[in-house]
C-alpha cells in the first residue's frame, strides 16, 4: 500500500530504547520510547535547546546558519517570555473568520485539482495549500504565496536533500526585506507585530524578529506538506474512511489527531546534553546530542493499541507528533485547522482519488530508514 | 442537567449548564478563558488542565493511567488535577467547581 508508513524503530525501541545515527561527526542518540521521550522533553536543564544555533536540528544546521530560531532554540525562563509574546497570535486559527478564509482557500484548490486530468499532490496541491495558508498565519497579502511556492518544497534543502546554505539565503534575504519594509510602514502583519513588541521591557532586535520568522517559515513547511500529501494518499486507498467522515463529521478531530500520530511529519528533534545522564539505563555523556524521536514514540506498543493501524475511533491518543512540554509546536493550532478543514472539504467534495504514480521520500537515519512522505504523488481527483 | 462552575486565572466565575459531552468542549464552546482544548479531546495536549475542588473529587473521579501520565509532566499539577476533556458531563457531576490551571 502506498499509504502505509512502516515503523522502522520497533525492534530497537523494544530491545534497547535507543537508536544511533551519525550526523556530520556530531552523533545523535535517538530516544525511542514514549515515556523516555516525554520525560526528556520536559527536562530542559539537562537536555537543552539553547545550544549553538542549528545544533539541535538533525541534520545539524550549525554549518549553514548563525541565527537563532526563537523560541525554539531558547530555554526557560526566557523561552516563556517569547512564547507569551507569540501565543495569542498563533492561536488566531481558532477564530471563525480565520477558518472561513482557510476554508475558502482549500475549497478553491480542491476545485482546481478536480478540473485537472492529473495532479502532482506534492507540488500542485500540498505546496500550494501550505504556502497560501501561511499568508493567513502571517496576515500578509495572498500574492506573497506565489513567492513561497516558487521556493519549492523545502526552504533549506536542495533537490538532493543536502543542506544548502544558498537556499537558506533566499529565505533570509526575503525576510530582511520584509522586516525592513514593515519598519518603514507598520501594518497588521506578523512582522509589524514583532517590530512593535517588547520582551522583558526591550524591543526585539532585527535578528530576533528574523529568528522567529525563520522558525515560522521552516517549521511549518515540509511538515505540513507531508501531512497533507500523506493524507491524500491515505484517502486514495481508504475511500471508506472518507465516507465515514462524510457521514460522521464529528469524527474529524479524532481522525486528524490519528493521521498526525500515524504520519508523524517531524521524525525527531535534538537536544544538547548539559551533564552526564542516563536514559533507560544507557549512559549519556555531557555535550553530546540526543533526539526525541516523536515518530517512534507515536508507535510505542505500550501506549497505543495496534500502533501501526490507523483508527479514527481512538478515544485516547496521547501522541507527541507536535512535540511535548514547553517546546511543543507553536504552529500546531494552524496545522490542526488546516487538517480539519482539509478533511471536511475532501469528504464533501471528493468521491475518489486514484494514485497513478508515486516516488517515496525516505529519510536515512543511521541504522534506520523511514518513509516520511513522497517526492512525487501523481493522482486523479474525482467528484 | 449538570451545573459546572469554572474559576479562571483572573478569579472570574463562569457557570455553565449541560447534559452531555465533555467539560473541555463545554468550556471551549462558551469561550471560557484558559481552556484551549487544542487536540480536540484526545488527551495529547494538556491545554485543558483544571483543579477539581476538594469537595468534588469523588464526583469527578480519578484520572486514567494515560491521563495521569500526561499530568505527571504538566507544570504545577497536583492531586486535584484533571484534564477536563476526560471528564464526561452527566447529572453525577452537578455542582462541581473547577479552577483553571495557568498555562
Amino acid at each position: 500500500m502506498k499509504s502505509e508508513f512502516p515503523d522502522p524503530f520497533e525492534e530497537a525501541r523494544q530491545d534497547s530504547g535507543l537508536g544511533h545515527m551519525d550526523d556530520q561527526n556530531d552523533p545523535v542518540a535517538m530516544i525511542l520510547r514514549h515515556k523516555d521521550v516525554r520525560k526528556t522533553a520536559h527536562n530542559w536543564k539537562t537536555y537543552q535547546s539553547g545550544a549553538i544555533p542549528g545544533r539541535i536540528v538533525v541534520p545539524s544546521e550549525v554549518n549553514i546558519r548563525d541565527i537563532r530560531q526563537i523560541p525554539f532554540e531558547v530555554d526557560p525562563p526566557l523561552h516563556k517570555d517569547f512564547r507569551n509574546l507569540l501565543e495569542e497570535w498563533f492561536k488566531r486559527p481558532n477564530k471563525e473568520v480565520y477558518q472561513e478564509k482557510l476554508t475558502h482557500q482549500i475549497s478553491t484548490l480542491i476545485d482546481d485539482v478536480l478540473k485537472k486530468d492529473t495532479t502532482d499532490v506534492v507540488t500542485d496541491f500540498a505546496l500550494k495549500l501550505q504556502s497560501r495558508a501561511l499568508t493567513l498565519l502571517l496576515n500578509t497579502p495572498y500574492i506573497e504565496s506565489e513567492t513561497f511556492i516558487s521556493w519549492g518544497t523545502h526552504v533549506f534543502r536542495s533537490e538532493g536533500d543536502n543542506l544548502d546554505a544558498s537556499k537558506a539565503n533566499v529565505l533570509y534575504d526575503y525576510l530582511d526585506k520584509k522586516i525592513n519594509e514593515a519598519r518603514e510602514n507598520i501594518g497588521e502583519d506578523l512582522y509589524s507585530v514583532l517590530l512593535q513588541a517588547e520582551v522583558n521591557g526591550k524591543k526585539l532586535t532585527h535578528d530576533e524578529i528574523k529568528g522567529i520568522m525563520i522558525l515560522t517559515f521552516a517549521g511549518g513547511r515540509d511538515t505540513v506538506i507531508n501531512a497533507v500529501t500523506n493524507t491524500i494518499a491515505y484517502f486514495a486507498e481508504h475511500p471508506e474512511s472518507l465516507l465515514d467522515i462524510q457521514k460522521n463529521p464529528d469524527k474529524i478531530n479524532r481522525a486528524v489527531e490519528e493521521l498526525i500520530r500515524y504520519f508523524s511529519p517531524l521524525t525527531h528533534m535534538g537536544r544538547v546534553v548539559t551533564e552526564d545522564a542516563q536514559i533507560c539505563e544507557h549512559a549519556i555523556k555531557n555535550d553530546t546530542r540526543v533526539s526525541l524521536c516523536w515518530a517512534s514514540a507515536n508507535r510505542d506498543e505500550t501506549v497505543f493499541e495496534n500502533p501501526n493501524e490507523v483508527n479514527f475511533d481512538r478515544k485516547m491518543n496521547p501522541h507527541v507528533a507536535f512535540g511535548f512540554s514547553h517546546h511543543n509546536c507553536l504552529g500546531a493550532t494552524h496545522a490542526r485547522q488546516v487538517m480539519r478543514i482539509l478533511l471536511k472539504l475532501l469528504a464533501n467534495k471528493i468521491t475518489s482519488i486514484s494514485i497513478l504514480k508515486s516516488r517515496e521520500n525516505i529519510e536515512e537515519l543511521g541504522e534506520f530508514r523511514r518513509k516520511i512522505g513522497f517526492h512525487e504523488l501523481i493522482a486523479k481527483f474525482t467528484n | 442537567m449538570a451545573e459546572i462552575t469554572f474559576i479562571t486565572s483572573d478569579n472570574e466565575k463562569v457557570v455553565l449548564e449541560a447534559n452531555s459531552g465533555n467539560v473541555m468542549q463545554l468550556a471551549v464552546n462558551n469561550g471560557v478563558k484558559g481552556i484551549d482544548g487544542d487536540c480536540g479531546g484526545v488527551c495529547s495536549c494538556a491545554t485543558c488542565h483544571v483543579f477539581v475542588a476538594e469537595k468534588d473529587l469523588n464526583k469527578v473521579g480519578k484520572a486514567s493511567s494515560i491521563e495521569a501520565d500526561m499530568l505527571e509532566l504538566a507544570d504545577d499539577a497536583n492531586e486535584f488535577s484533571r484534564l477536563c476533556c476526560q471528564i464526561e458531563i452527566s447529572d453525577d457531576i452537578n455542582g462541581v467547581e473547577l479552577t483553571i490551571a495557568k498555562q
